[in-house]
């Protein structure tokens, strides 16, 4: 196998792709953390009755935080699994469909939840 | 690498032999000796015994062998190593076992073997360390290193290993400084600050431990491997080497240095005290653009 070819052959290194994975891993951290502590301004299970939870999506800024949530750990988890699954099969029509697979997934998902926020937010799309 | 085939089934008793009178000398030297400390009382305690030895066999070119464990009777002393019980085995009751060795003493890495499901040197393995004193019946198990093909018994297939540290470059490559025109030539200036940054990582005697141990390889074959990852440390971070940017490219693949999973077992099995896993997350970080500033981490593991 040849390291150099396939590394050329790629959009991005490694290196930079992992370096995406970090980021929004930790920064995902942080935002997954303030929509838990939103949580737990009033009781837990107020806080996921039908009318709190319009309210939520209503909020702007609310709505704003749940498509970061959204986007980053589309990014993250995809990524993550992609790293999984090339791991299995060593060949490049695997590692190819995979990487082409999982980029679907994650814009498939990011697609339909931003549908589903902008939605709940009363937009008309 | 000076390695040694023996596969020949010839009888090595005369090497064998000779050393048994200076043994005893020596054990007598070691029991009658004024000062002791703790430790080795307690090993004096050792007494001879006979010990059970579990070979793997197998041999990849006869199809209808089947692979089996073959169990041999076999004494040992207190400083009695795993490879003289093998050798013992070998040229007392079984020619036909093969295993590779060479130095006897740690330096080559020869004979490495799974001794008890851990990878280790026979040469460098005491029995009186793997065996517990009340045992009644001590077994060892010999069994060749895993992650690597197979060959005959403890034999094992070190191409696609050697293979993964050539492509690293293993060697200082430098176009500034001339190495060739005589008139020309120029001196390699290192302090001794930067020698002590890859200094553990030049210990490395390319055993196949690490190798062997890592969890990553026994999935992904085309994984560079502790042993080689490490090796491109320790030429990225020497001072005298310019060719950093050919190996990241080379190891900042798919399958390259972002596979290790830090299970660190790499580190627990090297018989030489060099910390693969140590070398692998500094070249990470490098890659990721952090630790510009190298200090000195030349501190071996005690073993």
């Amino acid at each position: 196998m040849n390291f150099e070819n396939i590394s050329k052959k790629q959009l991005f290194k490694e290196s930079q792709i992992m370096k995406i994975h970090y980021i929004t891993g930790i920064c995902a951290l942080f935002v997954v953390a303030i929509h838990i502590l939103m949580r737990v301004i009033m009781p837990y299970n107020m806080s996921l009755e039908y009318e709190n939870v319009v309210m939520n999506y209503h909020n702007i800024f609310y709505a704003i935080l749940l498509e970061i949530i959204l986007v980053l750990i589309a990014i993250h988890g995809f990524n993550g699994l992609r790293i999984i699954l090339i791991e299995l099969r060593q060949n490049t029509a695997w590692e190819k469909s995979m990487t082409i697979l999982t980029i679907i997934g994650m814009i498939s998902i990011i697609a339909y939840g931003t549908r589903t926020i902008i939605i709940g937010n009363g937009l008309e799309i | 690498m000076g390695w040694k085939f023996n596969m020949s089934g010839k009888d090595n008793s005369g090497d064998h032999s000779g050393n048994d009178n200076n043994e005893e000398k020596i054990h007598k030297k070691e029991l009658n000796g004024p000062k002791k400390t703790k430790s080795v009382e307690s090993k004096s305690k050792f007494t001879d015994k006979t010990i059970t030895l579990k070979i793997f066999r197998i041999n990849q070119n006869n199809e209808k062998s089947n692979s089996h464990f073959d169990e041999y009777k076999v004494s040992s002393k207190r400083w009695t190593t795993v490879l003289d019980t093998l050798l013992d085995v070998k040229s007392y009751q079984d020619h036909s076992i093969s295993l590779r060795y060479s130095c006897r003493m740690a330096s080559c890495g020869s004979c490495g073997m799974k001794i008890n499901g851990v990878p280790r040197l026979a040469c460098y393995t005491k029995i009186s360390d793997l065996i517990s004193e009340d045992d009644p019946d001590p077994t060892i198990t010999c069994e060749p290193l895993a992650n690597f093909p197979y060959i005959k018994d403890l034999v094992t297939d070190f191409s696609q290993f050697f293979n993964h540290h050539r492509k690293i470059m293993p060697y200082i490559q430098n176009t500034k400084n001339d190495t060739i025109d005589s008139e020309n030539l120029s001196e390699y200036v290192q302090s001794p600050e930067d020698l002590d940054k890859f200094l553990q990582f030049s210990y490395c005697i390319k055993c196949g431990l690490c190798y062997s141990s890592c969890p990553t390889v026994a999935t992904d074959m085309n994984f560079p491997g502790p042993q080689a990852l490490s090796q491109a440390y320790r030429y990225f971070i020497d001072t005298r080497d310019s060719a950093n940017k050919t190996r990241f490219n080379i190891i900042d693949d798919r399958h390259g240095i972002w596979r290790c999973h830090f299970a660190g077992s790499c580190s627990h099995v090297c018989p030489k005290g060099v910390d693969p896993a140590l070398g692998i997350q500094l070249l990470r970080s490098h890659l990721l653009g952090f630790n510009k500033n190298e200090k000195k981490i030349a501190k071996l593991r005690e073993k």
